[in-house]
């Protein structure tokens, strides 16, 4: 019902133009910054080292929901269909199809998927697990009800103009069971003092402009709006990011950044467990 | 019948023609062999990575290639003579070794423990003795470096699933992106491509540099290095000592020229490092043999250089350490009198000191003697190199495990720090040591001796370098 009137088909090339969460000036911001993608010591430093962080929570919170422990222990996501949304240059795709996933990237920046594209093809071991796709999670969603065991929202959510739509879309995405895994920046002072002023201006740990303080989000808000899409959510944890040892580590505050799972209910559950949400901060030793 | 062969000749033409470019096309596509970790250097610190890196549980599924310049040595016979090339393995390499299944190779063939360690000086009657009785471990192990190279590579045999060992081929050339003339503008993250002696170029995600301290993968990768120059040559030879039922003691003695010691290789027969200026070198090597002897014994026992006043300083100082720490006597032990040298073992080499400023960039890491090479007076060097094995096998296991690249920078930086940490400390202090023990002036020759008395009286201190030498 969304954006069904507004869609105008053109050749089989073009995408469909859907009511979609792309704001403007996000997309000529990241336009400049695609370049520098893949240096590990550029500007994506954060992102990159934040790998060692997400790579292993997402991998271990979807192994640990199978029954039984993966047949090939190098291959944990084996079988799996993960949908990067918000992929970037691919930093985190890659990781998740090395080991095993199959991985659908999606970005509105076209520069963007140009980027991720060349560098997939420079590691033949993962060429044919990871697919680009220059469109929205929106735009997924007419021919992929159901099609994802997990969704990834890394860095995203707080670039995007209107949460609600995008999360419904996960929603429709994602297959019952399936989770939803976010990291995002808490909308509190400290995140406006750490996230943005220090980070941008003082730092320079990402480049100047990136960040939207309006845009940010608490925890309990994200869960609120996960719940009305039918989402239980199982985990809040905040995270922290050290600039002199220049690595990513688990805390127990969320006051800036943090990371949160959600599981996408079964249909029959969802009207009964929305008032039984619980929220666990688990101690996490990495 | 001019026709007839035209049309051969056109044909034959014609299907060369599409051979040659089918040929090329082929060529062309596979002239670039892909790899995720190539090692170059086959030597001990660069077998033992790649059966590290067989054994390491998240790089089954990854290719991985050991380069090598000599040939296969496929039948092996441990010599009745002892080589004159040995090391001093710590117990932290043993299991090391355990890990990869190379110890009991090597305890298979032969292997001496060290149990007490007995260092002193010519200048004065300074002496310090280490010895582990609490805890009854061995400080050390002297093995023959042919014996520990021939031990990895047969548990290497074992693991060619999982690595290819090409012998008899060495690196002609790297392409390190970013760093190689000609490729300085090309984003580092492009894989290394390695041109060998054969002609094959080899494409990998990561590149081992153990290719000894005068590395070919360091100049490449433009690694700044510290060097100098000791001016030292290292005399090595196989001695015949005299009969000691139990000789499990290593002796150093440093004289103002250079350290002289004797580790032990079996009850009859002992290994020599004696560092000493070239010319003596030099003519130590010309020696006769008994007189090459007697050389050495006099190296171990003249008195000539014994400073009186440092001397009469020094007793005194140790009267007072005996009534302070009476319980903590110091025994001073003779070391065993040489009879003979095994003809032809005698050799030497030059010593310096370098030091790679760091041990990784993107997509490259040093190990071994490639990223440092030290002084051999505390028998670390090797020990040093087998540290850093250990220590790259586990990144590059977490690295995997996260499903990152294995020549990310990422990783390969959390191997360079914790490298350094362990690997400063120890260059230093040696390099210190050489300086130390390098002169014969007075002062200096009193301060290293109360030094030294002092730290052989405190039990604690000497248990915390025996454990920092050990891991």
């Amino acid at each position: 019902r969304l954006g069904s009137q507004n869609k105008r088909w053109h050749s089989n090339h073009a995408r469909p133009i859907a009511q979609s969460t792309i704001d403007e000036e996000e997309r000529e911001k990241f336009q400049k910054l695609s370049h520098t993608w893949w240096n590990e010591t550029g500007e994506f430093q954060a992102l990159h080292a934040l790998n060692a962080l997400r790579v292993p929570w997402i991998t271990n919170s979807l192994v640990e929901k199978q029954d039984q422990p993966p047949p090939l222990h190098t291959k944990p996501l084996l079988g799996l269909q993960i949908l990067d949304a918000g992929s970037g240059g691919g930093i985190l795709s890659e990781p998740l199809a090395r080991l095993g996933a199959n991985m659908i990237g999606v970005d509105m920046v076209e520069d963007n998927i140009r980027v991720a594209q060349t560098h997939l093809e420079e590691d033949p071991s993962i060429c044919g697990s990871v697919k680009y796709i220059q469109a929205t999670v929106e735009d997924l969603v007419e021919t992929n009800e159901d099609a994802f065991d997990a969704v990834v929202a890394s860095e995203v959510v707080e670039h995007v103009s209107n949460i609600d739509t995008f999360l419904t879309s996960c929603c429709k995405i994602i297959k019952p069971g399936g989770s939803i895994f976010l990291t995002t920046i808490n909308k509190t002072a400290l995140s406006y003092t750490t996230g943005v002023l220090a980070a941008e201006y003082l730092l320079r740990l990402v480049p100047i402009g990136t960040h939207d303080w309006e845009k940010f989000i608490s925890p309990e808000d994200l869960q609120f709006l996960l719940d009305k899409c039918g989402f239980s959510t199982t985990l809040i944890h905040g995270m922290m990011y050290n600039p002199l040892t220049r690595r990513w580590s688990w805390i127990s505050n969320s006051s800036v950044n943090y990371g949160l799972h959600a599981v996408k209910l079964h249909p029959q559950t969802s009207e009964t467990s929305s008032k039984e949400n619980s929220t666990d901060s688990v101690e996490r030793s990495d | 019948m001019a026709c007839n062969l035209l049309r051969h000749c056109k044909l034959c033409n014609l299907s060369t023609r599409i051979v040659n470019s089918l040929t090329s096309r082929n060529l062309h596509s596979s002239s670039n062999e892909k790899a995720d970790i190539v090692i170059s250097g086959g030597g001990m610190v660069g077998t033992a990575m790649a059966c590290a890196l067989g054994h390491t549980d998240f790089l089954q599924d990854k290719k991985i290639i050991l380069l090598e310049s000599a040939p296969e040595k496929k039948d092996f016979k441990l010599s009745e003579r002892y080589s004159n090339r040995t090391c001093a393995i710590s117990p932290a390499t043993v299991g090391l070794f355990q890990n990869i299944g190379a110890w009991d190779e090597i305890l298979q063939m032969r292997c001496q423990p060290v149990k007490r360690m007995q260092v002193w000086e010519s200048c004065s009657d300074s002496v310090i003795t280490f010895n582990d009785e609490e805890l009854m471990n061995d400080l050390a192990y002297i093995v023959e470096n042919d014996v520990i190279l021939e031990a990895i590579r047969r548990q290497l045999s074992s693991l060619s699933d999982r690595v290819e060992v090409r012998y008899q081929t060495s690196a002609k050339s790297y392409i390190i992106p970013g760093s190689t003339p000609g490729h300085d503008n090309v984003d580092q993250n492009t894989w290394v491509t390695i041109e060998t002696d054969k002609g094959q170029k080899i494409q990998t995600k990561l590149l081992i540099g153990a290719d000894g301290m005068n590395s070919a993968v360091r100049k490449a990768g433009k690694f700044h290095v510290f060097q100098q120059d000791y001016k030292q040559q290292a005399v090595v030879a196989t001695l015949e000592v005299s009969g000691t039922s139990d000789n499990s003691v290593a002796w150093q003695r440093f004289l103002p020229t250079g350290p002289i010691a004797m580790l032990p290789l079996s009850s009859n027969y002992s290994c020599l490092i004696w560092t000493t200026s070239p010319t003596k070198a030099k003519y130590l090597k010309d020696l006769q043999d008994d007189n090459f002897v007697d050389a050495v014994n006099d190296a171990f026992w003249h008195e000539r250089d014994k400073d009186s006043t440092v001397m009469s300083i020094s007793q005194k100082y140790q009267e007072l350490l005996n009534y302070v720490f009476s319980d903590n006597q110091v025994v001073r032990q003779l070391p065993p009198t040489v009879v003979g040298v095994d003809p032809g073992s005698r050799a030497s080499f030059p010593l310096s000191l370098n030091h790679s400023s760091n041990y990784v960039k993107p997509r490259v890491a040093l190990i071994g003697d490639a990223a440092h090479r030290l002084h051999p007076l505390a028998g670390q060097g090797v020990n040093l190199g087998f540290g850093d094995v250990s220590c790259l096998s586990q990144v590059l296991n977490e690295a995997v495990q996260s499903g990152s690249d294995v020549g990310s920078l990422y990783y390969l930086s959390k191997y360079e720090t914790e490298r350094q940490r362990a690997v400063l400390p120890v260059v230093m202090t040696i390099h210190g040591l050489h300086h130390l023990y390098n002169t014969d002036f007075s002062p200096v020759v009193l301060l290293r001796s109360l030094g030294l008395q002092s730290t052989n009286a405190l039990q604690f201190v000497k248990n915390k370098i025996i454990q920092q030498a050990s891991s």
